[in-house]
């Protein structure tokens, strides 16, 4: 999956639903109430319509409406209680919506979800480490519970590892670990299976400055990796992003922006 | 081996090595259990046990000893995040169901290992009994294990954990206390092991085993779901 | 169900329960052995049959909510146990009056069904701490349906395991409640068993449909304050209510 053809980043942006919505493309005429999407093309990423989710009857999520294509960078920003985590938990298939079509890889949430396990990279707050196995055990079993043959799962795990860092530190308990090198360990459990889509959950908490930098390379913009970042730091977020996406208090979007940012990418 | 087979194996490898290192519930098991055969010789003023006094001061101590067992089993997952990073792996959750089970059949055989030669130390004058037990205790320890699983992972994510596991426990084991007590009470029999109705309470055994099985089999999937 | 059909239902009920109680008191032969409070038995009896079926229909509709996802099967499960527990409560105090009719003492325990109905009684008590503990809306329904479930598995398992252990341990015979009864008795038993069932029913329809007003009351709540702040989900955290519907 990482060999994926420059091709798929060069498919026409009408993707966007930001394109569609504000006029400046028309929806094709055989697409009625979604975005226009080449019939030819493969489905976007992630395609959110009138996505909600209650927690007993308070709306976290209300009416939210999204398109990713294959290969770019969502940044999802807004203030606490707005959602943000909600909506990531969804499209990672650990929450159900309450309402609205969610469709993730191809796969229709909820009711797919089975197909689409295996297949994201979740970083949430929670490092999902058991604190009392090395973070070479806690990787090794990540490896086990996702089919990664165990030749190539070592062989990653080293690599990985040594590329955070941690390879030093890798044989101790996580219960012995600091927040900071517990955030480590999660990016290469959250990547270890090499997920084409990850879904990032403020990734640079607890993490220095150099391993914010050191971590980039395993969940950074990068080619043929879809992302969805979540992120107190708008500047950064905004500049990684192709689609950013606010929300406000209530869940609601409240703005959004669906320009490809010009920079070059690292 | 199979993804699923493969995802039970080191989800039951995990969970047995955590409490090789750490020790959080079998130990605290048996000394309960051992403190316990002791309240029991001066609540009941005997030094030697035989019939149904035996079965039952045997099994209710291995009963309470186990919830302490199930109460912690889907702790670690509940608050290292396991149950999340199962429900993202390509794998079958009943596996979770399954390992966890099986750790806790595990945890029981080691307890009963222990604490069974010890009862048989302080009470029977007669060690006979034992070899039959085994039977029972393998068919006991699966419901249990089941039993404990389901209700461990339905009272984990609700605010009164302790308090609930026992709670509901308690009144779905008691056909599966009936059968064993009864079954011990002949095998006991100071005049030597009895079987009259033995092969009838383990068929009994074997059935609540069965019905419970299927039920959490259906149903666990249900209890992973957010 | 409209308010008409309520009230028809009801009157039926009352109907029903009527001739029931007439027959057993002015038709029915005075038992030979136990006499007057022998009577019991067509309150007794019923009760218990009735809050059975119901604990068991509570689990399949408990089923029937893991597998639809549909709200109104868990109310209903939630109602069918609620209603059991009530009648639960009649059973065992009926009970315990017979026995000491009958027996002399309030409790008496070699009598299998009643000592089965009590362990049922007691799980199907856990019922209302359990949902209480457990806040989220979604999940708490959900595990409601699997406690529903495995409860209702368990009731057939726990009263055959109690009688085998009264026949092998204490063996005597019972006579089966039906067995041997006169036509005159067998057939004011059965119409009582049916104005039991009627009265549960009806108690069912009531708690339902006050559980959609309750229901429709806090979503219009929530309307007119539709500020995010969710004011409508007060209340109701053991009993769910209809949203749906």
């Amino acid at each position: 999956m990482d060999d994926r053809p420059d091709a798929a980043r060069d498919r026409p942006h009408e993707a966007h639903s930001d394109a569609a919505r504000s006029g400046e493309e028309p929806a094709g005429p055989d697409s009625p109430g979604g975005p226009h999407v080449d019939e030819g093309s493969s489905p976007p990423a992630i395609r959110l319509r009138g996505l909600s989710r209650d927690y007993g009857g308070r709306p976290a999520l209300r009416e939210v409406d999204l398109d990713l294509a294959e290969g770019e960078n969502l940044a999802l920003l807004g203030p606490n209680g707005s959602g943000k985590s909600t909506m990531l938990r969804i499209l990672a298939t650990l929450l159900r919506p309450t309402s609205g079509e969610v469709t993730v890889l191809g796969c229709t949430l909820p009711d797919q979800s089975w197909k689409l396990r295996g297949r994201i990279g979740y970083l949430g707050h929670e490092p999902l480490l058991y604190r009392d196995l090395t973070g070479r055990e806690n990787l090794e079993l990540q490896a086990r519970l996702h089919g990664i043959p165990r030749d190539e799962a070592s062989a990653r795990i080293e690599a990985d590892l040594d590329l955070l860092e941690m390879g030093r530190r890798a044989d101790d308990r996580v219960s012995g670990f600091s927040a900071g090198m517990r955030q480590r360990i999660a990016i290469c459990r959250a990547v270890l299976h090499r997920p084409p889509l990850l879904l990032l959950d403020e990734p640079d908490s607890n993490l220095d400055p150099e391993g914010r930098e050191l971590s980039r390379s395993l969940i950074g913009p990068a080619e043929g990796r879809t992302r969805v970042l979540v992120s107190h730091e708008p500047e950064r977020a905004k500049a990684e992003a192709d689609v950013v996406v606010m929300l406000d208090r209530t869940g609601q979007v409240a703005g959004r922006t669906g320009h490809r940012s010009t920079e070059a990418r690292p | 081996m199979t993804p699923s087979r493969s995802a039970f194996a080191v989800l039951l490898a995990k969970d047995l090595r955590t409490e090789l290192r750490t020790m959080r519930s079998l130990p605290a098991m048996i000394l309960f259990a051992v403190t316990t055969f002791i309240i029991f010789r001066y609540g009941l003023d005997r030094t030697t046990l035989s019939g149904s006094l035996a079965g039952g001061v045997l099994w209710t101590t291995l009963l309470f000893a186990g919830i302490l067992g199930i109460n912690r089993v889907f702790v670690s997952e509940l608050e290292e995040g396991g149950f999340d990073a199962i429900r993202l792996a390509p794998v079958d959750r009943t596996v979770l169901f399954a390992s966890k089970a099986s750790a806790l059949f595990i945890y029981f055989a080691v307890l009963e290992a222990i604490i069974v030669p010890v009862f048989a130390m302080f009470f029977l004058p007669d060690w006979s009994a034992l070899i039959p037990l085994t039977l029972l205790l393998a068919g006991a320890n699966l419901g249990f294990a089941v039993l404990g699983t389901l209700i461990s992972s339905m009272a984990v994510n609700s605010r009164a954990r302790d308090l609930l596991v026992p709670l509901l426990l308690l009144p779905l084991v008691v056909p599966l206390m009936i059968a064993v007590t009864a079954a011990s009470a002949g095998l006991f029999d100071a005049a030597g092991p009895d079987y009259e109705g033995f092969g009838t309470w383990l068929l009994v055994v074997g059935l609540y085993d069965g019905v419970f099985l299927l039920v959490g089999y259906a149903v666990f999937d249900f209890l992973l779901e957010d | 169900m409209s308010g008409r059909g309520l009230k028809t239902l009801s009157t039926a009920t009352v109907i029903v329960l009527m001739a029931g109680f007439a027959m057993v008191f002015l038709w029915v032969p005075m038992d030979a052995d136990q006499g007057f409070k022998q009577k019991i038995f067509y309150l007794h009896v019923p009760l218990a049959i009735v809050a059975l079926v119901g604990f068991v229909a509570g689990g399949v509709e408990g089923y029937r909510h893991l597998r639809s996802g549909d709200r109104r099967h868990d109310v209903n499960s939630y109602v069918f146990i609620h209603i059991s527990v009530v009648f639960g409560v009649a059973v065992l105090v009926t009970g315990a009056i017979w026995a000491k009719a009958s027996w002399g003492h309030w409790w008496v325990w070699d009598e299998p069904t009643l000592v089965s109905f009590l362990i049922v009684f007691l799980l199907y008590s856990t019922y209302y701490p359990f949902r209480y503990a457990i806040e989220d809306r979604d999940r708490q329904a959900r595990y409601a349906s699997v406690f529903a479930i495995t409860a209702g598995a368990f009731v057939p398992l726990n009263f055959m395991a109690v009688r085998m252990a009264e026949s092998i341990i204490h063996p005597r015979v019972f006579a089966t409640s039906e067995g041997g009864l006169p036509d005159s008795m067998l057939l004011a038993f059965t119409v009582c068993l049916v104005g039991t069932g009627l009265l549960w029913i009806t108690l069912v329809k009531i708690e339902l449909v006050g559980k959609r007003v309750s229901g429709q009351v806090s979503r219009l709540r929530r309307a007119l304050h539709d500020d995010g702040t969710g004011g409508g989900s007060v209340g109701g955290r053991i009993a769910p209510s209809v949203e749906a519907g």
